[in-house]
């Protein structure tokens, strides 16, 4: 049992704005460590908005949802902006660098946040996670100055600075070629098989998730295949 | 840690708008600075417009009024204690303006503790003889060194020593403008009747000018013996003692006192003179309300600056929630901003509002009503600036205090859905 990082236990969502629509409905799976998982299913069956959930980000939901054994109902803003600061790496379809700041800088800031190692040692583990991913030569360059599929490499850096438990994707290949799309697919697979790290991507790309190790397939905000 | 890092990216936000910020920063350091200026210049002149007449007034001044006495004799009278009595007509006996025993109440006023010093005077009209015309005035009688110790009589004499008045026989010093209308020039002798129908020779060693026609124009100074020679008084005669307390608002206590223990009138500073007062609280109120007033608009330039940054800002903001950042983190950020814009502005509008000072202090201000005035006054208070710093924070504060909630409320899952 110790080894499941998620666990969703039949979690409901409704928009209501302006008419109710029922967007998932009894949502029940667990995701053990070191699986790579995909989501896919049409536009609009609700895939994003599972995945804003199960990241501790949307709260306004019924059913019970579980990261690393803890439930998450009831806690406070603080002590979730905590938790997915520890246990959860992003990497959404745009790559949301911060302007002002340097490739590297960009990198730490999940790290210096959760002030568990020094700046000087937050600064090292950011330049070995951007050499793994073949961009330590970006490091001191503006995150505004390097190109999309750097972008996006960069924002998986950052997604890995902590050593998160479990790694959300939300199409992240979505705005790249095909080219940078198998390269950012590569990085994901060789962080499960080197690293034993635990991914859940959205994607509707095919392809994508066939050489996934697990897929959940999606249709009118259920699961109807995983 | 967490501190230096909130603080990182406010800088780095605030650098990255650093025109915006710029703006918005000369609005509170222009207010500041104005606030500063003006509130020097109005408290100058409040200091120097009081200073005409508090300098010149004593903190307690005891005298005799002339006036009927108040236990009439039918009300000491046995057979009547439980009457009401009724007296018509009552009119002043023979009570003297003098005050008694006045040497033994100068030492034991000397002697407390919370007395500066004490001045004797002695006032009394006299007219002055002028061709066919004679000009009602009066004569103080003072100790020249007293009064200019205590209520700066030196700085008012224009013309002539303060000092001759005791030292040259039968001298007076006269007021500027009733020395224009005798025509008298120091050195000259003036001819002056009393009330008592005798008529003396002054000569004049000086002209005193407070800047104030009505007093210019009646009032002349010479020394006690002078003025008791002409009431063909003792040397003991004196009309009244001028206090100056250590601490100007003991004055109404200690005048209750001195009026019981030296039964005698005594009046305060704070009654003589309750007009002054209403003046300066009013011009310092202007000031006030310039300066907020100031503020309040240098407030919503930064209320605005903060909602253009938060607006552009989104994803940065939805980003930083999402990878581990409160609202509460992101609250701060933006309040710093805020903040520093208020603390860095409002610094240098304070320098800039001291070096304004400092300008309209060598700013030429001569005028022959003000003697002793230079140039423009200005109030070096510290007081002021303590106030300055805490509006400028207190209104970027409260100008940040919106836009921060705003930031910290941001749904990072309508940001990120939105791309
Ligand atoms: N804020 C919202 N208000 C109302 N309906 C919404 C909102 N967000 C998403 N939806 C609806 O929820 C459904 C699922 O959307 P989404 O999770 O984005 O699907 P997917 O990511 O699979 O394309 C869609 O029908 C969409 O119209
Ligand atoms: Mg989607």
């Amino acid at each position: 049992m110790s080894d499941i990082i998620l666990e969703a236990r039949h979690i409901n969502k409704e928009f209501h704005d302006p008419v109710t629509v029922h967007v998932l409905t009894d949502i029940t799976f667990t995701i053990q460590k070191g699986e790579f998982t995909s989501v896919i299913g049409k536009s609009g069956s609700g895939k994003s908005t599972l995945l804003y959930i199960l990241s501790t980000m949307d709260t306004d939901y019924t059913g019970e949802l579980l990261i690393d054994n803890v439930p998450m109902t009831g806690k406070t803003d603080a002590d979730l902006a905590r938790i997915r600061n520890e246990k959860i790496g992003f990497v959404f379809q745009f790559h949301y660098l911060l302007n002002e700041f340097t490739v590297l800088r960009n990198v730490m800031l999940p790290g210096i946040k959760l002030n568990k190692h020094s700046e000087e040692e937050v600064a090292h583990r950011a330049m070995e996670r951007l050499k793994m991913l073949d961009i330590g030569h970006l490091a001191e360059k503006s995150a505004y100055k390097i190109s999309g599929g750097e972008k996006q490499r960069v924002a998986i850096a950052r997604a890995l600075i902590n050593d998160p438990q479990i790694i959300m994707g939300d199409e992240p290949t979505g705005n790249l070629d095909t080219k940078n799309s198998d390269l950012v697919f590569d990085i994901f697979k060789d962080l499960t098989v080197a690293h034993n790290q635990t991914l859940l991507i959205v994607t509707h790309d095919q392809s994508f998730a066939e050489n996934t190790g697990r897929v959940i397939e999606m249709e009118d905000g259920k699961i109807i295949r995983q | 840690m967490n501190a230096r890092l909130i603080i990182g990216i406010a800088k780095s936000l605030l650098l990255a708008r650093w025109r915006q910020t710029l703006v918005a920063a000369v609005g509170v350091t222009f207010s500041i600075a104005m606030f500063i200026t003006l509130l020097s210049f109005m408290n100058g002149l409040n200091d120097l417009l009081d200073g005409l007449i508090l300098n010149r007034t004593p903190h307690v001044r005891l005298y005799n009024e002339i006036k009927p006495s108040e236990n009439q004799p039918v009300n000491m009278a046995p057979a009547f204690k439980n009457s009401y009595n009724f007296i018509r007509s009552v009119k002043a006996g023979t009570i003297r303006q003098e005050i008694y025993n006045s040497g033994p109440i100068m030492q034991a006023v000397e002697a407390d503790d919370r007395v500066l010093g004490v001045a004797p005077k002695l006032t009394t009209q006299v007219f002055y003889n002028e061709g066919s015309i004679d000009i009602t005035g009066v004569i103080n009688g003072i100790d020249v060194e007293a009064e200019s110790r205590l209520f700066h009589f030196q700085d008012y004499v224009t013309a002539g020593k303060a000092i001759d008045v005791k030292n040259v026989a039968n001298s007076i010093i006269l007021g500027k403008g009733l020395a224009d209308i005798l025509v008298a020039h120091v050195g000259d002798v003036v001819q002056v009747t009393t009330a008592q129908g005798e008529r003396f020779s002054l000569k004049v060693v000086g002209y005193f000018q407070l800047g104030i026609q009505e007093i210019d124009k009646v009032q002349s100074y010479a020394s006690i013996s002078t003025t008791q020679k002409l009431l063909g008084k003792p040397a003991n005669y004196l009309t009244d003692i001028q206090v100056k307390l250590k601490d100007l608002n003991q004055a109404p206590a200690v005048a209750k006192e001195y009026s019981r223990l030296f039964s005698a009138d005594a009046e305060d500073i704070q009654t003589a003179n309750s007009q002054f007062e209403t003046g300066s609280n009013i011009r310092t109120m202007i000031s006030y309300a310039v300066g907020v007033t100031l503020l309040i608009v240098a407030g919503f330039g930064i209320f605005n600056i903060l909602n253009m940054m938060i607006y552009e800002k989104m994803d940065s903001i939805a980003i930083l929630k999402a990878t581990g950042f409160a609202g509460q983190d992101v609250n701060m950020i933006f309040l710093i901003i805020a903040l520093s814009i208020g603390f860095f502005g409002g610094m240098v509008g304070l320098l800039l509002g001291f070096g304004f000072s400092v300008i309209i202090d060598h700013i030429p201000f001569i005028t022959p009503a003000l003697p002793t005035i230079k140039t423009f006054p200005v109030n070096y208070s510290p007081v002021f600036y303590m106030i300055g710093g805490s509006f400028s924070l207190i209104t970027t504060y409260l100008a940040g205090f919106f836009p921060a909630r705003k930031a910290s409320r941001v749904d990072p899952v309508e940001i990120i859905r939105g791309k």
